[in-house]
């Protein structure tokens, strides 16, 4: 019964955009966050309306000023300063490091892969540093390896966000920013624009393609030769 | 014995209402009472939902299934930007406002608000600039750059119809009537309430309502600010958000959500007001917890204006400053949870009466916490960078807005109405319309949740199959009827209760504030009598209250001299300190916001050399409304029969006028502040500041204008002070000497802004500085002015030692154009010269 319901919840949750399907480190990490903080909540929404609803339900005979003075005194302590500053100390202990891991700091070993992206009104210009590779709405990635994208504009505010591998950075007018992005395995991923960027919005969508890094090296010679 | 009471009573009533009520016919458009113009405030915000109702009905039906074309992408763009704006700006704020203005005199025992006649300007001002940015529906060039106009995609370059100028200058007039009825709220409730009202015995309510009416005067300064600036860069080339001449994007950002984050707490506290109200209706019993509930208040209102960047999350900014952000919007939780414990409280001690405005307090509970929570979950960053511009945040903002706002808003809705008709509306059909909207509503918005986290991102206009998203977009799709439905039924149930609603009792729920002391349906006047109050629960400690207050037991229970009266009284204390008189129906209102709305149409269509007459002209009106101020024949004239103790408030030296006038400056200081911080964010921030080595401004004129300023200022503080002493001889001519000294100051100033080489258009730094010097300019040509006036009106004898208010009123100003000065001369000239090229 249990696997028929886990069963249905993955492949409701699948899907080529789907942040719950995540197919790398980071998308991985926020996935997990979700499905922690959903079930805290789900339990405390759950008690506290149970809280409520018996509250209105109950009869509490004559209740003097003192007790009800006691009352107050256990519900605004507990629930209205205990409860919220618990619960925040724990999302934040486990959330800041979760966050930390997700930023284009230095790695322990070697250097991350760059690859610049430059959004355009409607379409994703992408090239490769020190070679003169350059695709739209493309991106080759080596699989299992961080990749710097150094996002910039060329008009107006985008967002580069592919669900599946990590979460999305705006390229911002005047500005570089930087996103580290990461796939576990070769295969295609579907990305697209996040920030309203005006009429063709919808359809500013892009691939990235995750190959073998053996293949991805030899791939990036080839288009450079071919260019 | 009964009968020649009644027969009195009956008397006074009229005597009352004579002087309380409007003309019939065209008379209404002078009308300035509270009741009337909250009423307006409030019919008109709901068509005004009924409006941004239909546009979302329509985004519903275009996402209803994939690879719709019903509506075009252009036009999709359109409905979801006016959607945004008109349910914002057009109906939650002013219907809460509207709310307030009817109720707050009501509760703190007092026959109108303080300023009627700014509360008919601000009526106004909401109804035309709201008629002006829906007419650009009509006419197909609605504003399509989202709600939040994010530059550079809303400026000249990418968006080059008026659309944005729609959004730009009309939300700017509609912005009027929100500073208008803030500044208008916090006096009324810190100077009018009636004879021991202190501010530990005022009807929770009434804290919610100072909560939000001071962060209105906060909170919209810098999208007025943001929106000029955004206009000027539209119209005239001027540069602020541009990269290329030095301007920077998300200064337009920064300067949105200052206003953006506040404003979602501007529309939560009146509602939460609501539930703190209702609650210990129906359950019998004081609210638990009065004292934790006002701190949670003002925590909320201070944490409110720290959060502003959890918008703006993926924009790329420090990681320290996103940690601190995230924590800040975190805390928020704290106050939310000790109302929503101490609520508990008040129904965990009393006998719960579940009536149909209870119904909508527990379906207010289910949807706001849940909200509550994916709230906490969208300010853990790393979980936000998913999730940001998806349908989740639509879905979040909903449950909160639609939770936090609509659910208490219907609920004081159905509690307040046999305040207004006099009859009960129907139990059973008010039960359907709850159930309809409250499945709709989850069923379109639970379901979205999901929606986003399959990745559909926000303002899209269609979407493929087979990306996991066609069944949860029907279901909300099909939701967001239903909820249509539900809103039907209310309506419907609202309209029949005016013919068939049972006649209701006095105070039916047996509420415990003044407001159900008043007759029903509620007089033009409100009280027969202003009651003196003794508690914080006086219709429960005093059954016969209405009784006592109806026979004219208490104070100002005879109209004197037509005049309408109202108590003044002290912030703290509630000892009587005054008699306020208030003005009666005037038509300046009207022709005031009738001339500003021509302004901004001729701004709209680009006919400049109209706009300037129709401004000069809403200047005038505005100016004679001022001028029927003091012991002008039309306010309160000099009576041998006057009361001295207390004296009439225009025979005192601080009166409303001089606090309206402090909380006025606070809102200008916040414009200001928020220039500055503009001016200091893209010289440290901006990708592309220049500044020139050498200021463009000339150092010794400006010093030597600053300087007159000085003496100006001083020599009218001066003048005041003796007044406040009762002397008044020479005030006439000190006050055309301080006038001529201003008049020098101003005449050197225009002289530095004529001669700079400014080039506004070539550089972000030349156009804060433009900006700031016409700032400085305004001020002290309208000081000039309003001082001239004041000097005429000592010779006409309508200021003068017996009547000494009006230039106490004018004094903060006076201060206030003072400081700003110096600190811009300290922040543009000083600190730019010492730091090497600013």
């Amino acid at each position: 019964m249990t696997g028929i319901a886990s069963c249905l919840l993955l492949s409701a949750c699948s899907g080529p955009l789907s942040s719950l399907d995540p197919a790398g480190p980071h998308a991985a990490s926020a996935a997990l966050l979700w499905w922690g903080m959903f079930g805290f909540f789900t339990v405390i929404l759950l008690i506290v309306v149970a809280l409520w609803l018996y509250a209105i339900k109950r009869d509490p005979g004559t209740v003097s000023d003192v007790e009800a003075q006691r009352t107050q005194n256990r519900w605004v302590l507990g629930g209205g300063l205990i409860l919220p500053v618990v619960s925040i100390t724990v999302i934040l202990l486990v959330g800041i490091p979760v966050g930390r891991s997700m930023l284009p700091l230095p790695l322990e070993s070697g250097q991350a892969l760059r690859v610049d992206v430059q959004a355009h009104q409607w379409r994703w210009e992408v090239s490769y540093p020190d070679t003169d590779v350059g695709l739209t709405n493309e991106l080759h990635i080596p699989a299992g390896k961080a990749v710097d994208l150094h996002l910039t504009t060329a008009d107006v505010i985008h967002s580069f966000w592919v669900p599946r591998l990590a979460g999305k950075l705006d390229t911002m007018p005047g500005r570089t920013n930087i996103l580290r992005i990461e796939a576990d395995a070769p295969g295609t991923y579907h990305g697209q624009c996040a920030e309203f960027c005006g009429l063709e919005h919808t359809d500013m969508r892009f691939t990235v393609i995750a190959h073998e890094p053996a293949t991805f090296d030899s791939w990036l010679k080839e288009k450079q030769n071919d260019d | 014995m009964i009968e020649r009471i009644a027969e009195r009573n009956h008397g006074r009533h009229q005597r009352l209402d004579r002087v309380w009520s409007y003309k019939p016919g065209w008379g209404a458009f002078a009308a300035v009472n509270h009741t009337t113009i909250g009423l307006r405030f409030l019919v008109t915000g709901l068509i005004f939902f009924l409006v941004g109702g239909l546009l979302a009905m329509l985004i519903r039906t275009q996402l209803a299934l994939p690879n719709q074309n019903i509506v075009s992408p252009a036009l999709y763009n359109q409905l979801f930007t006016m959607h945004g704006t008109v349910m914002m700006f057009l109906f939650a704020i002013p219907v809460l406002e509207g709310a307030a203005m009817y109720l707050i005199p009501k509760m703190i025992g007092a026959r109108d608000l303080v300023f009627p006649r700014l509360s008919a300007l601000g009526y106004w001002c909401y109804l035309f600039g709201g008629l002006i940015i829906m007419s650009s529906l009509l006419l197909n060039i609605a504003p399509d750059a989202g709600w939040f106009m994010y530059t550079p995609l809303s400026s000249i370059e990418y968006s080059p119809g008026p659309g944005s100028d729609f959004w730009l200058i009309g939300i700017t007039f509609v912005e009027i009537s929100a500073i208008s009825a803030g500044v208008e709220l916090v006096v009324s409730i810190l100077r009018t309430r009636t004879k021991g009202m202190s501010l530990n015995r005022m009807p929770v309510f009434c804290w919610y309502i100072l909560a939000m009416a001071f962060m209105i005067i906060f909170g919209f300064p810098p999208l007025i600010l943001g929106s000029i600036l955004l206009e000027l860069e539209r119209a005239a080339g001027f540069i602020f958000f541009a990269v290329d001449g030095g301007g920077d994007p998300l200064l337009w950002q920064h300067l949105f959500w200052l206003f953006g984050h506040p404003e979602v707490y501007i529309i939560f506290l009146p509602a939460a007001g609501i539930v703190s109200t209702l609650i210990p209706v129906f359950a019998q019993r004081p609210l638990v917890g009065y004292r934790w509930i006002v701190l949670a208040i003002i925590v909320m209102g201070f944490i409110s204006f720290g959060l502003w960047v959890h918008h703006m999350f993926t924009v790329g900014i420090p990681s320290l400053a996103l940690a601190f952000f995230s924590v800040a919007s975190m805390l928020v939780a704290i106050p939310t949870g000790i109302q929503i414990f101490a609520w508990l409280a008040t129904l965990w001690s009393g006998h719960v009466k579940y009536s149909l405005p209870m119904l909508w307090i527990v379906g207010f509970l289910v949807v706001f916490v849940c909200g509550g929570f994916t709230g906490v979950m969208l300010a853990l960053v790393p979980f936000n960078w998913q999730v940001h511009d998806t349908h989740f945040v639509v879905a979040h903002m909903h449950y909160v807005l639609v939770g936090g706002m609509m659910f208490p808003l219907v609920a004081g809705l159905y509690y307040w109405l046999p305040h207004v008709s006099g009859r009960m509306s129907s139990e059973r059909l008010g039960r359907w319309g709850f159930w309809l909207f409250f499945i709709g509503f989850n069923l379109t918005f639970f379901i979205m949740h999901l929606t986003g986290l399959l990745g559909m991102p926000r303002r899209v206009y269609s979407y493929d199959a087979g990306l996991g998203w066609e069944w949860f977009n029907l279901i909300s799709s099909i939701g967001g009827f239903i909820t249509g439905i539900g809103v039907a039924v209310i309506i419907l149930d609202i309209a029949l209760h005016f013919r068939f609603g049972r006649k209701a009792d006095r105070n039916p729920w047996n509420a415990d504030t003044l407001e159900w002391a008043t007759p029903m349906p509620v007089t033009t006047y409100n009280f027969a009598s202003l009651p003196t109050i003794e508690t914080r629960t006086p219709m429960w400690d005093r059954p016969d209250l209405p009784e006592r207050i109806e026979n004219g037991e208490f104070g100002l229970d005879e109209p004197r001299h037509d005049l309408r009266e109202t108590w003044g009284s002290d912030a703290v204390t509630g000892e009587l300190k005054e008699i306020v008189h208030l003005p009666a129906n005037s038509w300046l209102p009207l022709l005031s916001a009738s001339f500003i709305a021509l302004m901004c149409i001729c701004l709209l269509t680009k006919s400049y050399l109209l706009a300037l007459p129709a401004c000069l002209l809403a200047v005038g009106y505005l100016l004679q409304w001022s001028w029927h101020n003091g012991a002008h024949p039309i306010a309160a004239p000099f009576y041998d029969d006057e009361p001295y103790s207390p004296p009439l408030h225009s025979r005192t030296c601080d009166g409303p006028g001089r606090w309206g006038m402090i909380i006025t400056m606070m809102a200008n200081g916040t414009l200001y502040a928020s220039l500055l911080f503009g001016w200091f964010y893209l010289w440290t921030a901006g990708p592309s500041w220049q500044a020139p080595d050498d200021g463009p401004i000339s150092f010794w004129p400006l010093l030597a204008s600053g300087g007159l300023l000085t003496i100006c200022v001083l020599l009218y503080r001066q003048l005041v002070a003796r007044l406040g002493r009762g002397e008044s001889n020479g005030l006439e001519r000190g006050l055309w000497l301080a006038c001529l000294i201003g008049l020098v100051h101003f005449a050197t100033l225009l002289w530095v802004l004529l001669a700079a080489p400014l080039q506004p258009t070539m550089s972000a730094h030349d156009s804060v500085l433009t900006v700031m010097l016409m700032y400085l300019l305004l001020h002290s040509g309208l000081a000039v002015i309003l001082t001239g006036l004041q000097a005429v009106r000592v010779r006409i004898r309508y200021v003068g030692a017996r009547a000494p208010y009006e230039p106490f009123v004018l004094r903060p100003f006076w201060s206030y154009t003072l400081g700003v000065f110096w600190i811009s001369f300290a922040a543009f000239i000083l600190l730019p010269m010492g730091w090497g090229g600013g």
